[in-house]
């Protein structure tokens, strides 16, 4: 089974701060991991290699510092990492982000299976996974919290719901978005390590993907960021008092009040 | 300070600091607690290679260096001395074969013990053969392709939950010292049985038991070197473990100032934080003092024994020595940092002052240390 993992390298603290001028993320100064969400994605993967067989090849789309990230992957049992880096790329959305890795995937080729975090820690969309699934034009099953059983053909997997959950069979190749409840990621070996220090990994621009230009990087993004703000703490709410009949009363006066 | 480490050096140390600090210092107490052996976090070291660091590429390891194993010992004591010693206790009962052991033994045990399958141990303390070694009961007879082994070695770390022990017997009481022999002895062997399982002040995680051998047959081909070799195989032995105990007290040590510090950057009083105080910084002026000295007498005397060097007796017996003095002080001036929570078992500090006391008795006790010390320098001046 050849499985692809998507990965994002995003700052370690849970406070990102942010560039009021710009609206994107001050990463100077910030320790990078990968996104933790991907690290159960990256998991998966080496255990179902593990089970079956197959290759688990890394991506990341980021800067040249994500080298960090897939050799990092590649010490939990990955066997190859491709950054997809190049300054045309830079400024992309979800949209944007989920075409070029499409892209990159369809160049790996010969894949039986993606699989991503459900989102990034830093941006929070859970976009980008079923973004990749529907410019690749295969399946997709979000929030992933166990795979039942696997052949080359199919895939049936339990998925995360608010109350329980549902068990879903899907042809292969598909892509997965995996919760934190599907595993617990391995604590790098050693001669893990040493493997990837010495990994080459494979970097693709622009002109080794040949992507439509109007759809990558920041022209080819639809979504404008017109402000990030943190929501003002919501005050505390009125508490009516009194007899039911009176209190739907009043309950229906203010309704009026704020409607109109 | 910067030892200067490799970049394979540095990479043991993240990757041990990370078991450490995701694996063994979320458990400590819990094995402090309940005295089980951690199987699971030793099986986290185990599919991390740690268990490879004391073992030659040969047999499935990554290359005996004492240093290596020094820094993944110091780590992993950072967060807890007890379930680090069943890591540094497996290298103890893995250094007699790696030294030793022909190369028939060698690929029969190491690769087990290399991958952390097994875990080893060592046997020659004895209810009346502590530090005087020589006045060891065990007895091995052989008697056609066998050993016949008899007696009962006591205190025993990872006894019981070891596969694979080294156990020093007399062949020839005759001879006295040179009458001990070692021999690879396995667990299931017939009249091989373990005592009781000791109830310990501190390295709680760990297990300490007596190992009982009533007529116990080992083949003749388990016997490490030759017969009467086994002093001798036990001070060598000594010599590549002691800077492992030592690293073991020094990341006690470090543990527990690590711990201080942080308590007296929060800790208020008389409306600032206690750290404010002079007489706090000067404590933890010379603990972190005393702390570096012991690491950089620790490293340097294992690198010492990696470079070869014939002679380390002095040394590997002056960085245990030195360690574990500064682990027992550090320990309980860091437990006086805390204060009056310091005493209390809610907090983690205690446990560095009951885990570092081991440091100064086992492997030899300081006391010892400081003989061997002292008779190195006398037959160094008389030369």
């Amino acid at each position: 089974m050849n499985i692809i993992v998507c990965i994002k390298q995003v700052p370690e603290t849970t406070e990102v701060r942010i560039n009021p001028e710009t609206n994107t993320l001050i990463r100077e100064g910030v320790k990078s991991i990968i996104n933790p969400f991907d690290m159960y994605a990256i998991e998966e993967a080496v255990r179902l290699k593990e089970r079956f067989g197959g290759k688990v090849s890394i991506i990341s789309m980021g800067p040249p510092q994500a080298d960090a990230a897939l050799r990092e992957a590649i010490s939990m049992g990955a066997d190859e990492g491709f950054l997809i880096c190049d300054r045309a790329f830079a400024g992309s959305d979800t949209w944007a982000t989920s075409y070029t890795l499409a892209g990159a995937i369809k160049k790996i080729g010969a894949y039986d299976l993606v699989i991503c975090g459900k989102q990034a820690s830093d941006g929070d969309t859970a976009q980008v996974g079923p973004g990749i699934s529907t410019h690749l034009n295969i399946p997709q099953v979000t929030y992933v919290k166990k795979v039942e059983e696997a052949t080359d053909k199919s895939m049936r997997v339990e998925r995360m719901l608010e109350e329980g959950f549902e068990i879903i069979e899907t042809p292969l190749p598909a892509l997965l978005t995996v919760v934190k409840e599907i595993n617990e990621p391995r604590i790098p070996s050693l001669k893990g390590m040493m493997r990837s220090k010495s990994a080459k990994i494979v970097t693709w621009g622009q002109k080794d993907l040949n992507l439509d230009p109007q759809q990558i990087g920041l022209c080819g993004s639809p979504t404008q960021v017109v402000k990030i703000f943190t929501p003002a703490q919501r005050t505390g709410g009125q508490i009516l008092k009194g007899e039911t009949v009176e209190i739907a009363k009043e309950l229906v006066s203010l309704i009026k009040n704020e409607v109109n | 300070m910067d030892y200067l480490l490799t970049d394979e050096q540095k990479m043991i140390k993240e990757l041990a600091h990370k078991i450490a600090e995701e694996k063994i210092r979320p458990a400590a107490a819990k094995y402090d607690i309940s005295e089980e052996y951690p199987w699971d976090v030793l099986k986290v070291m185990a599919e991390s290679d740690m268990f490879g660091l004391f073992i030659p590429e040969e047999y499935g390891g990554l290359g005996t260096n004492v240093m290596n194993l020094c820094l993944a010992t110091e780590e992993f004591s950072r967060a807890c001395g007890g379930i680090a010693v069943c890591y540094a206790a497996s290298a103890l009962g893995t250094f007699p074969i790696v030294l030793f052991g022909n190369d028939e033994q060698k690929k029969k045990y190491l690769p087990d013990l290399a991958s952390g399958k097994k875990v080893a141990a060592f046997a020659i303390t004895e209810p009346e053969a502590g530090s005087d070694a020589s006045a060891i009961k065990t007895t091995a007879k052989k008697e056609g392709d066998h050993y016949i082994l008899n007696g009962l070695k006591h205190f025993i770390t990872n006894g019981g939950d070891a596969e694979t022990y080294v156990v020093i017997a007399m062949t020839d009481k005759t001879k006295g010292a040179r009458g001990a022999s070692a021999f690879i002895v396995e667990k299931g062997t017939p009249g091989f049985t373990f005592g009781k399982k000791e109830d310990k002040f501190g390295i709680r995680a760990s297990s300490t038991r007596e190992l009982i051998f009533t007529d116990c047959k080992v083949p003749a081909q388990n016997l490490l070197a030759k017969e009467g070799m086994g002093f001798i195989v036990t001070m060598r032995t000594f010599d590549m473990s002691r800077p492992g105990v030592a690293a073991q007290a020094l990341g006690i040590a470090q543990g527990a100032l690590e711990l201080a510090v942080k308590y007296v950057r929060q800790r208020v009083q008389f409306g600032k934080p206690i750290s404010s105080f002079q007489g706090i910084q000067w404590m933890i002026a010379d603990m972190a003092t005393e702390v570096e000295a012991a690491r950089g007498l620790v490293y340097s005397t294992a690198r010492m024994v990696d470079a070869g060097k014939k002679d380390v007796a002095k040394e590997s017996a002056m960085a245990k020595m030195f360690a574990s003095d500064v682990a027992m002080k550090v320990s309980v001036d860091a437990l006086q940092l805390f204060g009056g929570y310091g005493y209390m078992k809610d907090y983690p500090i205690e446990k560095y002052v009951r885990d570092a006391k081991i440091t100064q008795i086992y492997e030899g006790t300081n006391q010892v240390q400081r003989s061997i010390i002292a008779l190195a320098m006398i037959k160094e001046m008389a030369k």
